[in-house]
């Protein structure tokens, strides 16, 4: 027994043992010398951009981080400031519209171009991917003419029509459901279910971290966009928060404060969509109801 | 419950024939296990009974009608898959539920339904876990229920025990068996392993290279081989292949030995003797074989002794006790009734 013992410590001795103390690793440190790096150019602009909102005018272009004399005065103009519910809400109603159609339409798309094997399939794959490469600067032309003759200028729906459905979504979608396997699909067509059912009983089900990380993507670049909604708005109503405000000031004189100020409360529904997709983030859920 | 007929099926895939003319008559009730190497395609067959592919030509018939055209779902069948295929986001309950989904009895039939077949596969208590909570056997269990609970003509098993481990493999093999014999359906089922085949099936279909090779009872399978591919494939071991040459009543092994196979062939002939190592051993009289002992595989009831021939190695069994030691010269007798013959060319059997 005695032997066994000294083999095997106990768990006891296992918690008293204090882990080596191992000399300090020129390569970790480096590592983690540019990762701090790194963060330190991520954490930047948000901290200025909140030190600026609490900034009085006069100490805006004073680049110190903690305000001499902070003010909450920026944020009570802003929220009482009724254009600024419009955008509120207008680009609410935008990202989330958007981003349903999104995790939909690009779904069904990649899951057609995935699981049905058609003639031409892969022609009509390449002319997607292929629209990935133009830059949205040049569509912006031809959208605007669009909407024009359709008459959807300053509009909903001449803001979210370009972006419904994304060539990048398709794709995202279409590489996730290479990995959900045909049998799931077969399974599903011998019990009974239609083409369409099966898209959204089985196989959705099992892509769901992709369709969160496709919504966290999509919701954010609509939240952001700006170029499109700027040139399709007219009226400050129609405006999302991006286009209102940059409209604080003008060219000679840009209200940094109340611009920040509008930026950090409109990081807080990103901050909420992030939360609640994160959690559906999580790989291996597909593998659950294979070969154990 | 319904007989399945094949007629003639050819499939196709750009220019691969990868089924020849399949033709084969399962009886109502009758459990056939289709087995062969991998690409033999056997796969091939049980989807197109399925309908998860379309046969280039022939007809499958079930129960009396031709269902080429036929959706999967109006076909009559369900399907248990190699990968299981249960639904990982679904409980137990809903997993086996989802056979009856399209349908059209009502609520409580089905909940009554799910309840015997979990009943039946002794799973009432694992009904509200989620597939990641069970066992691979427990899960294999869940899609055996999830097509038994639509009570169709014929199951189909797509080689579903590969995946699980060799002592769950036998208790599942048993399960499927015992559950055959209780429910009384027509079972199809696939699979690479002769073991499978050997133990679980009423008809074994040998299958290579979109080819039927012989169809037949185990015990027909066994002791009456078609061909070479098939005395081969059957059994483990596989049967020695002795090569000789006819010659008057009887065979001249290449290895000098005369052999009286107890039939009459055309002189000069070449063909394979087989023999099976179980029926090959030790022993000075009707010696038909002589070597050196190679290599042996104590294990414990009995011993393989590999004796090299001349060129050729043959497999035979020996007493566990007292066994030939390695470097050993000895000589290996078969019964007459033992041996096998066939045509060297074509691997058909003769005798």
């Amino acid at each position: 027994m005695a032997v066994v013992e000294e083999i095997r410590p106990t768990t006891d001795a296992l918690l008293k043992t204090k882990a080596p103390k191992r000399p300090a690793n020129m390569g970790q440190f480096l590592r983690w010398f540019f990762l701090f790096l790194g963060g330190i150019a991520m954490v930047m602009p948000i901290a200025f951009m909140i030190s600026t909102s609490l900034k009085w005018p006069h100490e805006v272009y004073n680049l110190r981080l903690i305000p001499e004399e902070p003010t909450i005065e920026n944020y009570t103009y802003v929220l009482e400031d009724g254009r600024f519910y419009w955008w509120f809400v207008n680009s609410i109603i935008i990202a989330l519209i958007t981003t349903v159609c999104n995790v939909i339409f690009d779904s069904l798309v990649g899951y057609t171009l995935c699981k049905f094997k058609f003639p031409g399939r892969y022609i009509v794959f390449i002319a997607i991917l292929s629209t990935l490469m133009i830059p949205t600067e040049m569509l912006v032309i031809p959208w605007y003419l669009m909407s024009q003759q359709f008459g959807w200028l300053d509009t909903y729906w001449g803001i979210m029509f370009p972006g419904l459905m994304t060539a990048f979504g398709t794709f995202l979608m279409k590489q996730f459901f290479e990995t959900v396997p045909d049998d799931f699909i077969e399974a599903a067509r011998i019990d009974g279910l239609n083409e369409l059912q099966i898209w959204w009983t089985v196989a959705m089900p099992l892509v769901k971290p992709a369709l969160a990380a496709l919504a966290i993507f999509v919701f954010l670049g609509n939240w952001t966009a700006f170029i499109w909604p700027l040139i399709v708005t007219n009226s400050v109503e129609m405006y999302t928060l991006p286009v209102g405000l940059s409209s604080f000031g003008d060219e000679a004189d840009v209200q940094w404060e109340l611009i920040m100020t509008g930026a950090a409360i409109s990081t807080i529904p990103t901050l909420i969509v992030f939360l609640i997709f994160q959690r559906f983030i999580i790989r291996g859920v597909v593998m659950a109801g294979l070969k154990g | 419950m319904a007989d399945l007929i094949l007629r003639d099926l050819v499939k196709t895939y750009d220019k691969t024939q990868v089924l020849h003319g399949i033709s084969l008559n399962v009886h109502d009730g009758e459990f056939v296990v289709f087995v062969g190497p991998s690409g033999c395609g056997k796969s091939t067959t049980l989807r197109l009974i399925a309908g998860l592919e379309d046969a280039t030509s022939g007809d499958i018939e079930i129960g009396g009608r031709v269902v080429n055209n036929l959706e999967p779902k109006d076909r009559d069948i369900a399907m248990v898959f190699q990968n299981y295929a249960i639904y990982p986001h679904m409980t137990v309950r809903k997993n086996i539920g989802f056979g009856l989904r399209s349908s059209k009895k009502s609520r409580e039939e089905k909940n009554k339904r799910n309840e015997e077949v979990a009943d039946i596969l002794d799973m009432t208590e694992l009904l509200d876990r989620k597939p990641n909570q069970l066992s691979g056997g427990q899960r294999q269990r869940v899609a055996i229920g999830r097509a038994m609970v639509r009570d169709p003509a014929v199951f189909l098993f797509d080689e579903p025990l590969s995946n699980l481990d060799a002592q769950l493999r036998t208790q599942m093999r048993l399960e499927i068996k015992k559950l055959h014999q209780r429910v009384g359906s027509t079972i199809v089922f696939v699979t690479h392993d002769q073991v499978e085949a050997m133990t679980m099936a009423d008809r074994i279909v040998i299958m290579k290279d979109g080819f039927i090779q012989q169809v037949g009872t185990p015990a027909e399978v066994y002791h009456k081989p078609a061909n070479t591919f098939v005395a081969r494939f059957i059994g483990a071991p596989s049967m020695n292949m002795l090569p000789g040459r006819v010659n008057g009543g009887a065979v001249k092994l290449h290895s000098g030995f005369d052999i009286d196979v107890g039939g009459k062939l055309d002189a000069g002939r070449e063909v394979l003797v087989g023999v099976r190592p179980e029926d090959l051993h030790p022993n000075e009289e009707h010696a038909i074989l002589e070597g050196d002992v190679s290599v042996c595989e104590p294990l414990g009831h009995e011993t393989l002794i590999y004796v090299g021939t001349g060129g050729s190695e043959v497999i035979a069994k020996a007493d566990g006790r007292v066994p030939p030691k390695v470097g050993e010269r000895v000589r290996l007798s078969a019964l007459p009734e033992n041996l096998h013959v066939f045509d060297a060319k074509t691997g058909e059997a003769l005798v």
